[in-house]
This record gives structure tokens, C-alpha cells and sequence, in this order.
């Protein structure tokens, strides 16, 4: 294949290195090279939010970065959060406010959120709700993934 | 909803950056925060020969305080806009207006030069250029030059740069001391694509206005002035009255588009509505020089 670019990445703490084309996304990467299944692709044009990871400790677009670029980088998805029988305390604040129906775009949410909790306060549910507009949930209606973080935000 | 095949070029310098860019003769394209042109990618809207990475160009994304003015560097990224000190001091209303830019993941990616460079007419980057009077530094092969806003911006999408040619950085000048300002945008939900912005700064000297600018976004095919409503205000005293005045001037100044989010006449009336909140608020913040 042309076009092959050879990168070293720590993905959630884990040093790979990778051959990828340079028009691979990092979501594609991040999901079907190193099968971190949380990432979900749901627009692929930067609306929904649904495939958001951290990149040296901010959230970003899968679908709007290329892996290439973030050859020597910081990736951080869902599974460095928590485990089934040890969740993060956001993860378990949207079990225990059933922040999630079909769990699609609760992975970006996750990564947003903890986002966003490193650069605002979330002190009212306007700033909580300001805060994840990019993010789309056709489930819940948002009500209770805001309750789960105005939960979270205030331990 | 994949991106075409392209070359990707890592530049480590503006020099390299724009002999890339020159050598492939208008067929390759500029990544920075990529926000706007990867959509365009995986859209196939663009098939560009090759892609130019300038993330890694050393010193292109610093906030610097130069005599009289503030320098933005082209690959400042709009969250570093919104959180820098020496902005919220010095240039207020661009850390206002810093909080309209789209959602904060984009925030953390897109540049400040790659928005004026892509120049969508509803974006704030673009209104901040025009309200100012900002100079636009740019390089190519072949030297750099500087460009009024008011020269940069041309049509939708369209800047005055050549194919071959970099946004470098944004010199805004600071407004005269103790200038007011104001700025209002309505869209759908925060940080989405205004339907309306307007800043304005004001300048007062005991109740009366001695220089006022209004600039316009989403409503036409590039930011506007509203420069009849400017000299509307010049020498008046500011009242209620004068300022509704201004506001409904500014309105009729605008040419706005209609689209499935708005049409054009709930758009001039917004113009007209946020014109004359931000003229209050800046008439507020204004101390008399």
C-alpha cells in the first residue's frame, strides 16, 4: 500500500507503534487497528460528539484528527476510565442517574465532560448543558446525563 | 464519509510549509486544527494533492503584547484565546466572543488563523478582524505581506490569499483606553454557526460618542461594518433613542442570507435586537477619556 506512515502512540497508557495511511482517521485507528470498541464514529463530520477522546490530556474529534498526526502523542478512550466491577466515579454517576439508553454517544460524553471539568466549574445545569451541546444524545433527552454530572461535578 | 487519498507533508517550518505549498502548484491544503477542512475532506467536498501539517511549527500559536496592539499567532487555538490572561485584559470583548466558538472539543483544536483563513461570514474569528481593524500577516515563497480585514475578507469561503499562501498572524489593534464593548450572537444552541453577531466598540467623552464601530456576522456574504450607524452615533450624545436609532440603521446595513436556519428577515431583525444590546453594554463599560 502507498502512502504508509510509521507512527508510536501511548494509547491509555500503552506504547504501539502502527504502519497507517496518512487519510486514516484516529477514530478508525483507535477502533479497528487497536479494537478500542468505545470509540464510536456517528456523523464523521464533527457534529455529534459521539467519537471524542483525549489527546494529551484534551478532548478532540476522532473523526476530525488524523492518526499520522499524532505520531509520539497521549491517547486516552473509555477503557482507561474504569472496569465493569470498578467504574469511574462519572461512569457510575450515569448508572446511578440512568444517563444512558443505547450507550452511543456516552463514550464522548465521558471524555467531554471529563473535559470539561478540568477547564469549568459546571456549578449550574446551564454551564453542564452549554458545555455538552456538541455532544448528541437522541435517547435521554439529556435531563438525566445532566443530573448525573451536576452529581459528579459537585463531590 | 472517508477522506480521499492525499500526501501528507509534516512542516517543521513556515519555510518548508510554504515551498510545499508553491511547489504543488494550488493543489494541496493547509492542516491545522483541521475543524473545518477534514469535514470537507471526508465529505469529498476537497480533494487536495497533498496535505500541509503546521501543528508542529514552533512559535506560531503565541499570544504577544506588542505597542499597541495584541499579536495572535496564526495557530492559536480558540480555547487558548479564551482562557489567555493577557486577552481577558486587554481585549475583552475577544474573550466574549472566544465562548461563542463553536463546542469546547473544537475549541481545544481549531486556530484562529484557520478560521479567518476559511472564513465562514457567520464565524466570530472573522467580525473580531473587521471590528478591530485587524492586520493580517501572511508569507508565501516569495516574501510576506500584510492585509487590512477589510481587504482580507472577500466572499463566502473566500479570502484574499493566494493558493500558495499562509496565514502567519492577526495584529489586533487596542481599542483607545477606556473604550466599551459589546458583543451578542444568537444561534440554535451555543456554539453553533450565529445566525447574528454584533460587536461594537465605544469610545465616550462626557455622554457623548467620540468613535463608535459596529461589525457584523451571519449576515452577508463577508463581516460587516455597519458604517452608517457608526457615523450615526459620532459626536451625539448617547441616549436610549440614539442607540435604537443605530441599532435600526445597523439593521438595514446587512444583507442577509435565508437558509433552513433563519431567514433573511428574522436575521436583520436579530441584527437590529443585538445591535442594541451590545451598544448598551458598551455605552456601560465605556469611561470617558
Amino acid at each position: 500500500m502507498p502512502n504508509l506512515h510509521h507512527i508510536t502512540v501511548t494509547v491509555n497508557g500503552v506504547k504501539v507503534e502502527r504502519e497507517v495511511e496518512a487519510r486514516r482517521l484516529l477514530g478508525d485507528f483507535l477502533r479497528e487497528d487497536l479494537d478500542l470498541h468505545s470509540v464510536h464514529f456517528g456523523c464523521e463530520h464533527g457534529v455529534c460528539g459521539a467519537c471524542t477522546v483525549h489527546l494529551d490530556g484534551v478532548s478532540v474529534r476522532s473523526c476530525l484528527t488524523f492518526a499520522v498526526q499524532v505520531d509520539g502523542a497521549n491517547i486516552r478512550t473509555v477503557e482507561s476510565l474504569g472496569q465493569v466491577d470498578n467504574l469511574h466515579p462519572l461512569q457510575q454517576a450515569f448508572r446511578e442517574h440512568h444517563a444512558l439508553q443505547c450507550g452511543y454517544c456516552t463514550p464522548g460524553m465521558l471524555m467531554t465532560i471529563l473535559d470539561l471539568k478540568q477547564k469549568y466549574s459546571l456549578a449550574t445545569e446551564a454551564e453542564i448543558r452549554d458545555g455538552i451541546s456538541g455532544n448528541l444524545c437522541r435517547c435521554t433527552g439529556y435531563q438525566n446525563i445532566v443530573s448525573a454530572v451536576q452529581d459528579w461535578a459537585s463531590k | 464519509m472517508k477522506p480521499p487519498v492525499f500526501r501528507y507533508v509534516r512542516a517543521h517550518t513556515l519555510e518548508e510549509a510554504v515551498l510545499v505549498l508553491s511547489r504543488e502548484g494550488g493543489d494541496a491544503k493547509v492542516l491545522a486544527g483541521g475543524q473545518s477542512l477534514v469535514p470537507m475532506l471526508n465529505f469529498r467536498l476537497a480533494h487536495p494533492s497533498a496535505l500541509i501539517d503546521i501543528n508542529r511549527i514552533p512559535d506560531l500559536d503565541a499570544i504577544t503584547e506588542e505597542t499597541g496592539a495584541i499579536r495572535i499567532g496564526a495557530l492559536t487555538r480558540h480555547y487558548a484565546v479564551e482562557s489567555s490572561p493577557l486577552i481577558a485584559e486587554k481585549l475583552p470583548l475577544i474573550a466574549a466572543a472566544a465562548k461563542h466558538v463553536a463546542h469546547v472539543t473544537i475549541r481545544n483544536r481549531g486556530t484562529f488563523g484557520g478560521s479567518i483563513s476559511h472564513h465562514d461570514p457567520a464565524a466570530e474569528w472573522p467580525l473580531v478582524c473587521r471590528l478591530f481593524d485587524a492586520e493580517i500577516s501572511t508569507t508565501r515563497a516569495t516574501g510576506g505581506r500584510t492585509l487590512a480585514a477589510k481587504d482580507f475578507f472577500v466572499s463566502y469561503l473566500t479570502t484574499a490569499l493566494a493558493e500558495d499562501e499562509i496565514v502567519t498572524g492577526v495584529r489586533i489593534p487596542q481599542p483607545l483606553d477606556g473604550t466599551g464593548w459589546g458583543f451578542e450572537e444568537m444561534s440554535r444552541r451555543l456554539g453553533d454557526f450565529a445566525l447574528a453577531a454584533v460587536g461594537v466598540l465605544m469610545t465616550m467623552q462626557k455622554g457623548v460618542c467620540r468613535q463608535a464601530r459596529i461589525a457584523m456576522a451571519g449576515v452577508g456574504s463577508t463581516p460587516l461594518r455597519a458604517s452608517g450607524a457608526e457615523t450615526l452615533l459620532l459626536g451625539q450624545t448617547i441616549n436610549d433613542e440614539a442607540i435604537a436609532t443605530a441599532a435600526a440603521h445597523a439593521a438595514t446595513e446587512c444583507d442577509p442570507p435565508t437558509d433552513i436556519h433563519a431567514s433573511a428577515e428574522l436575521r436583520r431583525h436579530l441584527v437590529s435586537v443585538l445591535a442594541q444590546r451590545a451598544l448598551i453594554a458598551a455605552v456601560r463599560r465605556a469611561t470617558s477619556v
